[in-house]
């Protein structure tokens, strides 16, 4: 007995302990955020005197001035338009490859396949400086399509990496009793395949979401013109141009991680799921 | 009709290979042919007139002391990566790899960071960083440590640290992540079983975890490194490369090349020394990682 209760006063020191080192770095994740937030609700007079995290009179107003007056009303629409127009190119041009991959027969099927996957190997910093090069002969500079073209590249390989991977479990039977019912290959592939490969698709979908909506560089130098111009790049040159404007730049940051937030909270599973599955290709 | 058969699987792939070939392919081999030549971007491009053999690559290896300078600094937040962060992240794993209350909580927690992107996380830290109106100081003042005040990230003795903790902070939680997973593929029986046996957890960590986790150790050791390295976007937002040189890493003096000095062939045959580095990198922690297998 007495045995027992040492053990269990034990147990329950290690769980606090370990609890305490688990909480303090959760709120060392969650604080700048907030302080983000928080800074958002204040004015610009309170902002540098105020060091509370919640303001005691939040002033809703900078969210107004930030999406109008700063500009990031636009910004946030193009950085809808560049994510929602990216992603659906990459599932459609990526399932479709994977599935011709994976299920049709044609002469250089697998060397294909490996150039998308030595392409997801080998490192290629800097690969901006061609790209533009590349941009300004198509005179692509500073267009919606150019970026959009060049973010489809960019999450390509690793969709239809992913997307084979699992067209290569779909079992035979389900396609060839499709075919029977006089399916196409186009049939199969809308009706059977990517029905079947919903997990995968979900993976593809939330990542390259945060991967262009969180993208800087390119949209750096592809656009010059600001009505063009995604989220972060308009917070960089909000914070050149009105260097301690800080509450409206809070707020600013603010309107482009909430819908990131949400996203994430509402996928987690996915997302932690598809994390393992990249670590393990890369 | 085979040949219309195969014309139309060719379709499937048609769209994707036209964008590879068009935007991985074709920058590819330009990297390449640049990085023979002189050229500002704006010019009309003429190979046999811009061509200047491998000057570019002799002014780079043997004259850039930025350039290596900024490898050393890339290198130094990398190292800080690779200890200060993966630890922390084996540390979290290992204590929620158990039958923790509020275990997912924790995870989703730990993977907010993450998924912000760099130009926000830049910016919050940057402002709390300040010099005049930054939160550390303000708290540091209050704590009686007014001696520690300082412009954190235009003192060239605490930028690139102060860097490098901010890009440990956003990156800690995919560690986590991935070691919690491996964790969770050892059987538990073989837990069970040492402890029958008598084994502290000490021994348990050291005789099973350990051994079992290699190959993840070696997983994220190598994204860590080629990660760590091609870090740019949260120096830009931060300190833009400055004070002076001190946080250049690379990646921003690839950029600096290109857009500050117009040198496009330069910034190219950086980008080609640069990559293959990395490429050897990889190549040696494969093969590490190969040689322990077998040991």
């Amino acid at each position: 007995m007495q045995e027992g209760t040492k053990y269990k006063i034990e147990r329950i020191f290690k769980n606090t302990l370990i609890h305490i080192f688990l909480i303090i770095v959760a709120v060392t994740c969650l604080f700048p955020l907030l302080w983000m937030i928080g800074s958002s609700l204040k004015t610009q007079q309170t902002v540098f005197s105020d060091m509370s995290l919640i303001p005691k009179n939040p002033v809703w107003n900078n969210f107004y001035d930030a999406w109008t007056k700063g500009g990031f009303g636009l910004y946030f629409f193009n950085s809808v338009i560049y994510t929602v127009s990216v992603v659906f190119g990459i599932v459609i041009i990526s399932s479709l490859a994977a599935f011709a991959f994976s299920r049709l027969q044609f002469p250089g099927r697998n060397l294909f396949f490996y150039m998308f996957l030595a392409a997801m190997m080998i490192p290629l910093p800097g690969s901006f400086v061609p790209l533009y090069v590349l941009m300004t002969k198509l005179h692509l500079v500073n267009t919606r399509i150019g970026y959009i073209l060049c973010m489809i590249n960019v999450g390509l390989s690793f969709s239809i990496y992913l997307l084979k991977t699992f067209f290569d479990k779909m079992p035979p039977a389900l396609e060839d009793a499709a075919r029977i019912d006089g399916c196409s290959k186009l049939g199969i592939w809308w009706n059977v395949a990517l029905p079947l490969a919903r997990p995968a698709i979900s993976v593809i979908i939330i990542f390259n979401s945060l991967n262009v909506w969180n993208e800087y560089i390119l949209a750096t130098l592809i656009f010059s013109s600001k009505s063009l111009m995604p989220l972060q790049r308009g917070l960089m040159i909000f914070q050149g141009t009105h260097i301690t404007e800080y509450p409206l730049l809070m707020a600013g940051m603010t309107i482009t991680t909430i819908p990131i937030v949400l996203v994430y909270l509402l996928m987690q599973k996915h997302i932690i799921k598809g994390i393992t599955a990249g670590a393990v290709v890369g | 009709m085979k040949a219309k058969s195969t014309i139309e699987n060719y379709l499937f792939v048609l769209p994707a290979l036209i964008i590879f070939s068009l935007f991985y392919i074709y920058p590819f081999y330009k990297v390449f042919t640049l990085s023979l030549c002189q050229w500002d971007g704006i010019a009309p491009f003429n190979f046999t007139k811009n061509f200047v053999a491998l000057r570019n690559f002799k002014e780079l290896l043997f004259e850039d002391k930025i350039w290596w300078q900024s490898m050393a600094q890339a290198g130094y937040i990398t190292l800080i990566a690779l200890t200060f962060q993966n630890a922390l992240a084996l540390a979290l794993a290992l204590a929620c790899d158990r039958d923790i209350k509020f275990g997912n909580f924790y995870r989703v927690i730990f993977y907010l960071p993450p998924i912000l992107s760099e130009v926000v996380v830049g910016l919050v830290w940057r402002w709390i960083y300040d010099g005049n109106y930054g939160l550390l100081n303000y708290w540091l003042q209050n704590l009686g440590l007014s001696h520690l005040v300082r412009d954190w990230l235009s003192d060239p003795q605490t930028a690139l640290t102060c860097v490098a903790v901010i890009h440990c902070w956003k990156g800690f939680g995919w560690g986590f992540i991935i070691f919690l997973a491996g964790l969770q593929t050892i059987p538990r029986e073989l837990y069970e079983a040492a402890k029958v046996d008598g084994a502290n957890s000490w021994q348990i960590f050291y005789k099973i975890t350990v051994p079992l986790m290699v190959p993840v150790f070696i997983l994220v050791s190598i994204l860590t490194i080629l990660g760590t390295m091609q870090v740019f976007v949260l120096i830009l937002s931060m300190t833009g490369g400055g004070p002076g040189y001190h946080t250049e890493v690379p990646v921003t003096r690839i950029l600096a090349s290109m857009v500050g000095s117009s040198r496009f062939g330069y910034a190219c045959s950086q980008g080609i020394v640069f990559g293959a580095i990395l490429m050897a990198v990889s190549f040696v922690q494969i093969r590490l990682s190969k040689y322990m297998r077998q040991a």
